[in-house]
Order: structure tokens, then C-alpha cells, then sequence
């Protein structure tokens, strides 16, 4: 990895998120399914607030999906956006119901609309974390 | 159950007249709108019982406090955002029908356009709380998530770009009768068109400035406000909600309104149709188009038909925001306290060129936060009785 000084936020990895963020760092996509009561959840969290069971599984995404919304991001003067700009912020459904925020790239900003297929494409940002963009399926 | 509503009324409210003030501190502006609505009230500052702030920090209100000298006996910094002095209202009702206090202080101050705070158009204060983990990575910005949902909206209904831009020319038009608005020179839809691209599809005239400013409203029971000197403007009903990204399942145009919105106006025993005047947060014309659908105003989908033709301008069906709005008045980061300072002026009658004609009715929608991802939303009736 290049050791240009990465300068965007970075996640903070505890004991909620630790699964989610190991797995991206593999290259693998995964979210928690409750035990209890089979709700599906994204962003991780350790209890499912729909039933408070702490009995939680991680299930693999297949890493296909579909642009939800989105919106070309022309101003952000925050360092690491400020120099990539413009750059689509959007969110994604992934096959399996579930949706994240995410960055959509690959392919012209201009090109990207609602309902559009993407596929998760790892963007290994920093040693120890990985993030899950997605791209337009070839 | 003893009804908390009818019973508490606004009988101070000051707008500071600054739109930028480089020589002035931020608590300055608290203290001189302080004043401004103490004054207005025909009340002493030692009247004050309880003390409402927003935006000033995890202990700021002890600051504000001891900046005052007050010895409150109740405080309230509620930290949902931008709506946070709306709900300061609904709450000093309760508590002022419980027996709580006598008279409530809320005040507001902020010197964000000369401190050149990024609020609309930069990012967010990212805090990492759990859900910034999964958002602060990929370059959301405020206006992004107001945008994404405008993106929703357009793709859902056929919404566009010329109707949003019909809330900020509705805007600037009343601004011009404003004296103390920041931007008063007329706009059209093509201007706000031809103004770049913020975050597609919202350009820079589809949202608010950014400016210094202040005010403060002063509340007591009905009882006492009939001895007071201005005409008391009733708190009728008030409600509150929350919406966020769920568990990654959210319809991003259940908006938090949808649930605020029915609540308060069954409190108020008012339907929509009964409203005269409509003060909502403009952060962004699409917070106008989807607050409108989600307080009944309109069916959703409908907003964009709804906001065109003059009729959410003065003299039309709904005037929204006769002050000009955070689009054109005022935006120093939470615009909250400026909808009930104008409600209430516009229920007293004191508008001038502005003014409402027979404003009995007043309708006030917060949204604090981020209108795609977490926010709030706090709806309350205001009327002349």
C-alpha cells in the first residue's frame, strides 16, 4: 500500500463493529442477522432493536446491489473529498434487503441514477481498514 | 388528563437584526436578544424561572447561565439540531401547565458566518458516534443528505429542479419586504438554476446561507399573560419525532414530520386546512417540498405542484416563511427560534408589508439534523385565542 498519508475519516472499530470491519479487510461483505427474530441490520450493533436479543449472526452479502439514491457531491472542502471532487455519495440496497452508505465508483458521476445495478468494489484505504464502494456491474 | 395545551403562551419575541456581526461574541447576541424579548414582554430578567438554549455546547447552558447571572430553577439544552427552540416550546408548555415555572427564557445566538462555520454546503461535525462509523468515511455533507433525498423524491414523483426552485424565488420575494433579511434582491427560477451545483440536484440558490444571528422568545401561562403587554400568542398543540437510517431499511421520505405532524395538530384540534400561516425550515428547498406533503398540506408527491402558482407566497393559499426564510433572511446554523419569533409577530399583526392579512392561525415545523439520515423533526400550532 502507498504510504500517502490517507486523510479522509476513518471508522472507529470497537466491539460492536470489530466483525464487519475485519471481514471488508478480507474482501468479504457481510451483515448481522438476529437469531431471535431474523431481522436483518445494518450499521452492526450487538443488540437487535427489534427483539433486544444479543443473539446475533453474520451473514455474507453476495455484494450486488441497486443505487437507492445518490447525489453528485460538487462542494465539500474537507480534506481527502476536497481533491476528489465531484464524487457521488450514495446509498445502496443490497440484494438482500439490506441498505449503507456508500460511494459509487467507476464509472462517470453523471452516469449514476436510481436504480442502477453496482456491484461492491474494496477499497483498501488504510492497513487495517477497508471500505465497501460499489461500482457498476460490468 | 389535564390538557398541557391552551394554557402557556409566547409574550416575548426578539429577532436580532444582525446578519453579520465580526464585533460581536456569540453569548452577546444571546444577552442582546435576551433583552430584546424581555422588553418586548413588558418582563424583568429576574422574572426568569427557566432557561432554554440550544447549540452551545454539553455544559454551554451552564455558560449561558452564569453569562445571564440566572439562577434558573428548570433547564432545557435540547440537542436535536436546528428544531431544538421549537422543541424548547413544546416542552416549556408542559412543564409551565405542570406548575414547573412561571416564565421560561429561550435564546439563541451564534457568529457562524463570521467565524465562517461550513454549515449548509460543508461537511458535517463528525463526532463518530456509532452511525458516523458507516456515513463519515465516504464524504457525506450536510446539503448531501438533503440532496439524496430531493434525488428520491424527483425519481418517486417526477419532482424538478424548477419546482424546488419555486421555494427560493417564493423566498427572496418576501425577503424584499423584510428590512433586516440578508438577501432581498429579486430571483428567478432560472437564476436559481444557473447557480452551480451544490450537491446534484440542489445548486447553491436551493440552499440556506450562512449568516451571524440571534433571538429569543419569553413564555408564561395564559393567566399571567393577560397582565402582560403584548397580545398572548397560545401554544395550541406540539409534537416531536425522530427518523434515522433504522437498520438499513428506511423509506428516506418518511420524513420525521409524518409522525410529528398528525400528533400536534390532533393536540391542537386544528386541521391543515385551517392554517393561516406556515413558518418551516428551509435549510433546503427540498425541506420545504417534503415538509409540506408530511404536515397534510399536500398528498405526498404533490409538493411539487403544490409550492407553484404563488400559492405558498404572501396573498396565496399558504404563505410559508413571510421573513424570507433561512434561504433569504437569516441561517446562522439553527433557524428553530426564527419560526416561532415570526409566528408569533405574524399572529399579533405586526408584520407591516409583510404581515399576513388575518393571521389567526400559525403553523411551525422544525427539522434538526440531516433530512436523509438522522433527524428530527417538531411540529407546533400557534394561535391568537
Amino acid at each position: 500500500m502507498a504510504e500517502k498519508a490517507y486523510r479522509k475519516p476513518l471508522p472507529r472499530i470497537d466491539e460492536e463493529s470489530r466483525g464487519f470491519w475485519e471481514a471488508l479487510a478480507r474482501h468479504e461483505l457481510y451483515f448481522q442477522r438476529c437469531r431471535g427474530c431474523g431481522t436483518k441490520r445494518l450499521y452492526p450493533r450487538a443488540v437487535c432493536p427489534v427483539d433486544l436479543s444479543s443473539d446475533t449472526e453474520w451473514v455474507r452479502a453476495s455484494g450486488r446491489g441497486t443505487v437507492y439514491t445518490f447525489t453528485v457531491t460538487h462542494q465539500n472542502q474537507s480534506p481527502g473529498f476536497r481533491e476528489e471532487l465531484p464524487y457521488v455519495l450514495a446509498i445502496v440496497e443490497l440484494e438482500e434487503g439490506v441498505r449503507l452508505m456508500t460511494n459509487v465508483v467507476g464509472c462517470a458521476p453523471d452516469a449514476v441514477r436510481i436504480g442502477m445495478p453496482v456491484e461492491v468494489a474494496f477499497d483498501d484505504v488504510t492497513a487495517e481498514v477497508t471500505l465497501a464502494k460499489f461500482r457498476p456491474v460490468s | 388528563m389535564t390538557d398541557i395545551w391552551r394554557r402557556t403562551a409566547v409574550v416575548g419575541a426578539y429577532e436580532h437584526p444582525t446578519r453579520f456581526a465580526p464585533d460581536k461574541t456569540a453569548y452577546q447576541i444571546h444577552a442582546e436578544s435576551a433583552r430584546g424579548a424581555l422588553e418586548d414582554a413588558g418582563l424583568k430578567i429576574s422574572d426568569v424561572d427557566a432557561l432554554f438554549t440550544s447549540g452551545v455546547g454539553p455544559i454551554g447552558i451552564l455558560s449561558l447561565a452564569n453569562h445571564l447571572n440566572l439562577r434558573p430553577s428548570y433547564v432545557d439544552s435540547q440537542a436535536i439540531g436546528g428544531s431544538s427552540f421549537v422543541s424548547h416550546c413544546v416542552h416549556a408548555a408542559a412543564a409551565i401547565a405542570a406548575g414547573l415555572f412561571q416564565v421560561a427564557l429561550v435564546t439563541y445566538g451564534s457568529t457562524a458566518a463570521s467565524e465562517r462555520f461550513a454549515i449548509g454546503t460543508g461537511a458535517g461535525g463528525h463526532v463518530m458516534d456509532p452511525p458516523d462509523s458507516f456515513e463519515a468515511p465516504f464524504g457525506p455533507t450536510i446539503v448531501g443528505s438533503y440532496a439524496m433525498v430531493a434525488q428520491r423524491h424527483m425519481h418517486e414523483y417526477g419532482t424538478t429542479s424548477e419546482q424546488l426552485a419555486e421555494i427560493a424565488v417564493t423566498m427572496r420575494k418576501h425577503a424584499a419586504l423584510n428590512p433586516h433579511a440578508k438577501y432581498r434582491d429579486p430571483i428567478t427560477v432560472e437564476d436559481v438554476l444557473a447557480s452551480r451545483t451544490i450537491s446534484s440536484p440542489l445548486h447553491l440558490l436551493d440552499c440556506c446561507m450562512i449568516s451571524d444571528g440571534g433571538g429569543a422568545l419569553v413564555l408564561t401561562s395564559v393567566e399571567r399573560a393577560r397582565d402582560l403587554r403584548r397580545p398572548p400568542v397560545v401554544i395550541l398543540g406540539g409534537a416531536e419525532a425522530v427518523r434515522h437510517s433504522e437498520i438499513g431499511r428506511r423509506d428516506l421520505l418518511d420524513i420525521a414530520a409524518r409522525q410529528s405532524a398528525p400528533l400536534a395538530f390532533a393536540r391542537a384540534g386544528v386541521k391543515p386546512a385551517d392554517v393561516d400561516v406556515a413558518l418551516i425550515y428551509d435549510s433546503y428547498t427540498i425541506t420545504v417540498l417534503a415538509t409540506l406533503e408530511a404536515l397534510g398540506f399536500c398528498a405526498p408527491g404533490e409538493g411539487g405542484a403544490f409550492v407553484g402558482g404563488g400559492r405558498i407566497g404572501l396573498g396565496g393559499e399558504l404563505p410559508v416563511n413571510p421573513d424570507g426564510g433561512g434561504l433569504s433572511s437569516n441561517h446562522p446554523g439553527m433557524r428553530g427560534i426564527f419560526l416561532v419569533i415570526e409566528a408569533t409577530r405574524q399572529l399579533r399583526g405586526e408584520c407591516g408589508p409583510r404581515q399576513v392579512k388575518d393571521a389567526e392561525l400559525a403553523c411551525v415545523h422544525g427539522t434538526g439534523g440531516m433530512l436523509g439520515q438522522r433527524h428530527s423533526g417538531v411540529t407546533m400550532l400557534l394561535g391568537r385565542t
